[in-house]
């Protein structure tokens, strides 16, 4: 075994990784607050209002990147659980866990969102579009990872199962999300024009992305404060 | 917002407050699990 | 080790004939259901046959998912499971075996039964080879997809509803595959590829669903 692997075991020990986690959320945190603030300078007073969609279209500042760290974590949560399982990390698993309540709450606001600016673009509030369909099975996912893990007692059966879950669901995923997409294409009656901002300035663009690193300087930092307090509370 | 204020303050106002009350049940979280273990 | 996944199919299905009312309550159930829809929706002929292949495949779902929860629980209750873990055949071969008694007692029936309430729907004669092969080839992937979550949810408080919770998001490929090929057919379409869509699911589902069930088994029992 190499240096290298060792110390990546030694970071996989609870109590080591406590105070760094501590460390890495407390500059993530920071980071966030400043990322934010930027964003949003830039989508209120920089970014000119669109010709088509009037100022509705602010709300894809937070929409698309909701929508992205959605799907991200959902993918992160299942790696640490495959490498919890094949390991037997305890720490894979806590982060696993830690990540369902963050991922929910962001799928939960693409989908809000979504709606708020639905309704003023397609003059709806829910359209059974393929992404949003696909955005509401993820969010039953993750709702069900987060319900099986809480209705097991014994905490390392609980672990498991949910990992073996969060697998099973990042491999459906996108079969989902093409047979989602496929049905919306049979049923073209009730569906709307769904082109976005066909061409997006640069400024919406870097508000967007600047809104995205802050998305994800947040979940990072509110995920290791979570394996913090499951480190404590599991001890 | 052109018309649309209602729009924009209901997507971010409800984003920002999700956001803020999940901080706020962390911090609770965290003060009570450090207290009770140190 | 294919003797031992014949045994516990023949055994699993001496079980459900022994209990031959459960079966026959989860067939009721599917009946039930669809008899529901035309009195709440109203019986326009035209409207019925528009909604028939989604409404027989829902029901089929929501019938499939209560039988799944005495999948295991009774093997676990009396200590068959444990014996079967302990077994030197393979555990995924013992779990592809349960997951076909279970479709052979809760998914055929479903196939034979739906031409009769295709019938109550008025849905075009042609219609009932399409949605008899789509429900042939989707039902056994609902058996194995909610093997798995009647597998992590074994022993559980609240485990039936913990349980649809976990599989009804994973069953929408095949209810949207399955639906949409009847869909497809009474649009005069061929429905070919959604059928040899579903066929590729089963075939995903029949490679891996038997090992994720045995992991699952060995999490819920250690």
């Amino acid at each position: 075994m190499t240096a290298q692997s060792v110390k990546w075991f030694w970071y996989a020990s609870p109590q080591t990784f406590y105070p760094v986690a501590g460390v890495i959320a407390r500059w993530c945190a920071a980071a966030a607050a400043v990322l934010c603030a930027a964003g949003l300078y830039i989508g209120f007073f920089v970014a000119p209002t669109d010709a088509q969609q009037g100022e509705a279209y602010r709300i894809i500042f937070i929409h698309v990147p909701a929508a992205w760290m959605s799907m991200f974590i959902y993918v992160v949560m299942a790696f640490w659980a495959a490498i919890g399982l094949a390991f037997n990390t305890r720490l894979s698993h806590m982060m696993a866990s830690a990540l369902a309540p963050t991922g929910a709450l962001f799928t939960f606001i693409a989908l809000w969102t979504g709606s708020f600016w639905g309704r003023p673009t397609w003059g709806t509030w829910w359209v059974w579009d393929a992404r949003l369909t696909s955005e509401l099975i993820l969010l039953f996912l993750y709702l069900g990872f987060m319900a099986l893990q809480a209705a097991i007692d014994d905490r390392r059966r609980a672990e498991r199962a949910g990992a073996l879950l969060a697998i099973v669901g990042v491999v459906n995923v996108p079969i989902i999300y093409y047979s989602v997409q496929w049905w919306n294409t049979l049923h073209q009656g009730a569906s709307v024009s769904l082109t976005r901002a066909p061409s997006m300035a640069a400024t919406m663009l870097t508000g967007m992305l600047i809104m995205a690193l802050a998305f994800w300087m947040y979940s990072i930092a509110v995920t290791l404060v979570r394996v913090r307090c499951l480190i404590l509370e599991n001890q | 917002m052109g018309g649309y204020g209602l729009y924009v303050w209901g997507a971010y106002g409800v984003t920002f407050l999700l956001l803020g009350v999940e901080m706020a049940l962390l911090v609770k979280r965290s003060r009570k699990c450090s207290e009770t273990k140190t | 080790m294919l003797e031992a996944a014949r045994c516990i199919v023949v055994r699993d299905l001496l079980v459900a004939w022994r209990r031959r009312s459960d079966v026959a309550t989860a067939l009721l159930f599917f009946v039930i259901v669809t008899s529901l829809f035309p009195l709440g929706i109203g019986a326009e002929p035209d409207l019925l046959r528009l909604i028939a292949p989604g409404v027989i495949w829902v029901a089929a779902l929501l019938s499939c998912m209560l039988s799944l929860g005495r999948l295991f629980a009774a093997d676990h209750a009396d200590g068959t499971l444990e014996q079967l873990l302990l077994s030197s055949a393979p555990l995924g071969v013992i779990a592809a075996a349960k997951a076909l008694a279970h479709w052979l007692v809760a998914g055929v029936p479903l196939v034979l039964i739906a031409p009769l309430i295709a019938l109550q729907y008025d849905l075009p004669a042609p219609l009932y080879p399409v949605l008899a092969l789509s429900l042939l080839l989707g039902t056994p992937v609902l058996s194995l997809i909610g093997a798995i979550g009647a597998a992590l949810t074994l022993g559980l408080r609240g485990g039936g509803v913990l349980l649809s919770l976990l599989v009804l998001p994973l069953y929408v490929p095949v209810l949207i595959m399955g639906a949409g090929s009847v869909e497809m057919a009474a649009a005069g379409l061929a429905p070919d590829g959604q059928l040899l869509l579903l066929a590729a699911l089963l075939v995903v589902a029949a490679a891996f669903a038997p090992w994720a069930i045995a992991a699952a088994l060995r999490i819920s029992t250690e």
